[in-house]
């Protein structure tokens, strides 16, 4: 009996490798799914943070994806070892602070440790060669194979026939004739393969499926490490650039007010690491403070911005508590600021 | 086949992190063992049981006990 190839494939939760995966199964081999959690991933987190969302679909697609395909998916947390990805990416950024080149190759590689541990025999992405500007080149994607130490272990098989032979075409495992030319932006050609295997409902992230291709969120990350003097960065610091309006009156500190009751209920979690505000004369947001309040004027020009925000607006006085991390809460009634005194250059 | 009950709290994490967290701590449990998942993000209601699925596992029930999520399930024959 001839050996089961095995391989495995790179899941985001997107068509592309949907389609990938059911190709290659077309050709008989075993398919596994592999999906990296980088910390920037849109999925899941703003679903469940947001209330408004909340009627949104909730599901994980790369689950979802998976089910669908009739494979199993290994979720790898990979949160602290993507930060060197991100800090220092040797080819740069994209048009945000997406690192997509560094970023595939990173993954790429990792999926060559896994299939090494876990005894399989090539790695399968849904890339298409002209399909993104920066890591879907044909130049780029021979960098990943080069970089990522794939060599011809990587298979493409939505662009196979633009590409050179790799090694399970070589060893006949995979018949190169049975796979796809795909080139090029236009999306015309996954959709007909998708009406052709009967796939009607799929993810088409417009930007990707990371927050790194926000541009609100890069702005927000790069001024997190302007602050800091240093790129470095915790999980709970991205998590926090996700929510709310996030507002620096000045170079000290910055305020992060929620935006709405799923907002508010996330960000409760974190009153036990920041000074927070609330406004206690009306109903309004929870507020969390980063950085530092050094003085009665900050204190009282934080709380005025505070108050803008809660239902109190329009009124004359509205109290405002301020909580200061492991100290005695404290009350300042303060005339809100209108939205003409909040400089445009204080939100992120 | 004896059962055996292990918790896991993944309290105040927002999904990928529970279903990631589960399934490296089933890999750690035998076929039969039951694992109570302690949640808050509702996220995992779908996830759990998309996950579970996929990989042989069966979900015994969902249920909310003082805003706590708690998925119940059966580890399966991986």
């Amino acid at each position: 009996m001839s050996k089961q190839i095995k391989a495995v494939a790179l899941i985001s939760g997107g068509l592309d490798s949907m389609l990938a995966v059911r190709a290659m199964q077309d050709q008989g081999i075993h398919i596994e799914g592999i999906n990296f959690f980088t910390g920037f991933c849109v999925e899941g987190h703003t679903h469940a943070i947001r209330k408004q969302d909340q009627n949104k679909q909730k599901r994980n697609n790369a689950l979802w994806v998976a089910e669908q395909l009739g494979i199993k998916l290994h979720i790898i947390d990979v949160i602290e070892e993507y930060k060197d990805v991100l800090i220092n990416p040797k080819h740069g950024y994209g048009a945000n602070m997406n690192p997509c080149l560094d970023c595939k190759t990173f993954m790429v590689r990792k999926a060559m440790e896994w299939i090494k541990e876990n005894e399989f025999d090539f790695i399968i992405t849904g890339e298409v060669v002209g399909q993104r500007p920066m890591s879907q080149r044909k130049d780029t994607m021979q960098i990943v194979v080069k970089e990522s130490g794939a060599g011809g272990l990587l298979v493409r098989p939505l662009c196979a026939q633009n590409l050179a032979p790799t090694l399970p075409e070589q060893e006949g495992w995979i018949d190169r004739e049975k796979m796809l030319g795909f080139n090029g932006r236009s999306r015309k050609p996954q959709i007909a393969l998708a009406e052709e295997y009967g796939f009607t409902d799929f993810a088409q992230p417009a930007g990707g499926c990371c927050f790194l291709t926000d541009e609100s969120y890069s702005r927000k990350l790069v001024d997190l490490w302007q602050v800091q003097g240093h790129k470095e960065y915790e999980f709970d610091d991205i998590m926090l650039l996700k929510v709310g309006r996030h507002i620096r009156p000045s170079p000290h500190y910055k305020l992060i007010v929620g935006r709405e009751e799923g907002e508010n209920r996330f960000m409760e979690g974190y009153r036990n690491r920041f000074d927070y505000f609330f406004t206690s004369s009306h109903a309004g947001p929870l507020v969390l403070m980063d950085g530092e309040l050094k003085n009665p004027a900050d204190i009282e020009l934080a709380a005025r911005i505070v108050a803008r925000f809660g239902q109190g607006r329009d009124a004359e006085q509205v109290t405002i508590t301020y909580v200061p991390l492991g100290g005695e809460r404290q009350e300042h009634i303060v005339k809100p600021f209108t939205a003409e005194e909040m400089p445009k250059e204080w939100y992120l | 086949m004896s059962e055996t009950l292990h918790t896991l709290d993944v309290r105040g994490q927002l999904c990928p992190i529970p279903v990631i967290r589960t399934q490296n701590h089933a890999k750690k449990l035998a076929a039969g063992d039951i694992l109570e998942v302690l949640c808050t993000d509702p996220g995992v209601t779908s996830d759990i049981p998309a996950w579970c699925r996929i990989n042989g596992h069966s979900v015994i029930s969902t249920e909310t006990r003082d805003n706590v999520i708690v998925v119940t399930l059966k580890i399966g024959n991986e």
